[in-house]
């Protein structure tokens, strides 16, 4: 059963690049500047959290999420700073684990790891990996984040770094452990993956409806059950775009999250999508586009449907102006939450 | 043949959707990962209740047709005097994320599926399910009839082969486009303008009829000169 009350939202941005009114780009450093203004207005009007995605490809800006964090952590007071994600197979844990910490830090305790596979592979290369080795990276680095996030010293060896002899390593944060959640794209091993190692789950759901993803979840409890481990409610991210009117909304989530998904799918070898396939998705599927009402209508379907703790939605794919982001984000959070809030109070009391 | 067992090798997303397909359809599904059972076990038992959880040649011994839904790089892994004499379908592409630098994994000038043909060259090879995304293979089966049903493209050498898996591809949900060439499973590669889209039988079968006219097929012409 949804507990309302403890509900969470986010969003959550890649970085992509901000279009100017006329059409034109603007720098990555103005679409920096831009999120930390963006996470000033989420944290303003209450929303939970905000997750910033590690990317190193030109239509993103932002390689290094945690400074980008650190930057809205000085000019906000509650809301969680979360990655979305840290690509933890070509990072070095150590690292990981100290930069999250700082953050932790200077935020007061709201940092939160997303620690993920990556749907992008850019990184392996540039950080000397090899794709081949995807799974065991992750595998390995996995587990000695999960030593280092105990906060005591760490004896470990592995394949890919420097072993560690009874190592501590600075600074400790204040509530002694980083929240954590492992984002997975829907493989099964990695949910059983994320249950082994006791942490929270955050789901990407970036095709087809979201009731293909019940038996998940169920998945998920279960294997914790057998395992005997934590059972955290399940978070999604999902793509999104709001605006005042129906139709504008579509239209402008139709150009952008077309041309972010055919710019991918380029280099995948993916056809372009359709437009059958966008209108079928932001109907039916895991894109949650048009006016407040009814992106609220489709977000509380999910969340009852898929017995969510917290539903995150990315924002600003493509090439967006600053005013429909920011105007996306006011939406969302004046809006859309209180609705979605709304919509679940009724459906727990008719229950 | 009638092809009332259905083998499935690989557990992952695809694996999955197959299997869950083959039992609504009313076929014994079994089903293997890479590992032992046990690390599949709970997986196959949640989400594909009915799915007999089993390992490869359990898989193979006991099913009239196997479908291999494993990363392509990984293919070389089972012995191919395992599926001697069986039909198989070739569910796989390449697919940079998991299967790592492409020269890797594929010999240049022939396409994925003529190479796992040439590896299992006992087997009858069949390409199909690989160029539609798994969660539209999942969603869009509908019976034979249906306005909304969608085709996928079924090619391969042996007649009698690809007569059979378009046969098995109808009772899953799908119309099928039939090709006699595994060469032929190019069209339906990444590149092209097939891989990933989900399409009824006229659109599928305009673009097939005319691959020589689209972008990914010019290319693949310039480069065969």
């Amino acid at each position: 059963m949804v507990n309302v009350d403890k509900l969470e939202f986010g969003i959550e941005t890649f970085g992509d690049i901000v279009a100017n009114e006329d059409g034109s780009l603007q720098s990555a450093a103005e679409s920096i500047r831009q999120i930390i203004h963006e996470g000033e207005i989420a944290d303003k009007y209450g929303i939970d959290v905000i997750g910033v995605g590690e990317h190193h490809r030109p239509d993103y800006s932002v390689s290094s999420p945690e400074t980008v964090l650190a930057a809205i952590a000085s000019v906000t007071k509650n809301i969680k700073l979360a990655t979305a994600v840290t690509v933890l197979s070509s990072d070095d844990p150590v690292r990981v684990y100290e930069r999250f910490a700082t953050l932790d830090g200077l935020s007061n305790g709201r940092a939160q790891v997303m620690l993920g596979r990556g749907s992008f592979t850019e990184s392996f290369p540039l950080f000397g990996y090899e794709l081949t080795d995807y799974d065991d990276l992750f595998n390995e680095k996995l587990g000695l984040y999960d030593e280092l996030r105990k906060e005591k010293a760490v004896t470990w060896s592995g394949k890919f770094r420097a072993s560690l002899t009874d190592q501590e390593v600075y600074p400790k944060t204040e509530h002694g452990e980083l929240e954590t959640y492992i984002g997975i794209g829907g493989s099964p091993e990695s949910i059983i993956r994320a249950v082994r190692f006791g942490y929270k789950v955050i789901i990407a759901i970036i095709g087809g409806q979201a009731d293909r993803f019940k038996p998940y979840i169920e998945l998920y409890h279960e294997a914790a059950k057998q395992l005997n481990k934590p059972e955290f409610p399940i978070a999604v991210h999902s793509h999104g775009f709001i605006a005042d009117d129906k139709d504008a909304a579509i239209e402008v989530a139709f150009k952008n999250i077309k041309e972010n998904f055919d710019r991918i799918g380029l280099t995948r070898g993916w056809a372009p999508m359709s437009r059958e396939q966008f209108d079928s998705e932001t109907k039916v599927g895991s894109f949650y586009v048009g006016d407040p009402e009814t992106v609220a209508q489709r977000m509380a379907r999910t969340i009852n449907l898929l017995d969510l703790g917290r539903f995150d939605l990315v924002y600003g794919a493509g090439n967006q102006t600053a005013a429909q982001r920011e105007r996306m984000i006011e939406l969302y959070a004046t809006k859309v939450i209180p609705r979605v809030k709304e919509i679940l109070t009724e459906k727990e009391a008719a229950k | 043949m009638t092809i009332k067992k259905v083998g499935i090798i690989g557990a992952g997303k695809v694996g999955i959707v197959l299997a869950d397909l083959a039992l609504r359809a009313g076929y014994e599904v079994r089903i293997s990962g890479s590992g032992s059972v046990g690390k599949i076990a709970l997986i196959i038992k949640t989400l594909v209740p009915g799915a007999i959880a089993s390992e490869n040649s359990d898989v193979v011994a006991n099913s009239d047709i196997i479908l291999l839904a494993i990363p392509l790089s990984r293919y070389k892994n089972i012995d191919p005097a395992l599926l001697r004499g069986k039909l198989v379908i070739d569910a796989m592409n390449y697919w940079w994320e998991t299967d790592g630098i492409r020269e890797e994994v594929l010999a240049p000038g022939l396409t994925s599926s003529e190479q796992v043909q040439a590896y299992f060259k006992d087997s009858a090879l069949v390409k199909a399910f690989n160029h539609m995304g798994y969660h539209n293979l999942q969603e869009e089966a509908q019976p034979a009839g249906s306005p909304k049903r969608k085709a996928l493209f079924v090619t391969g050498d042996d007649r009698t082969a690809v007569a059979e898996v378009a046969h098995f591809v109808d009772t899953m949900g799908f119309d099928q486009i039939v090709h006699y060439d595994l060469a032929d499973g190019i069209m339906t590669e990444p590149g092209s303008p097939l891989f990933g889209a989900s399409l009824k039988y006229d659109d599928l079968k305009d673009i097939i009829d005319h691959f020589d006219q689209t972008e990914f097929g010019k290319k693949i012409a310039a480069s065969e000169k």
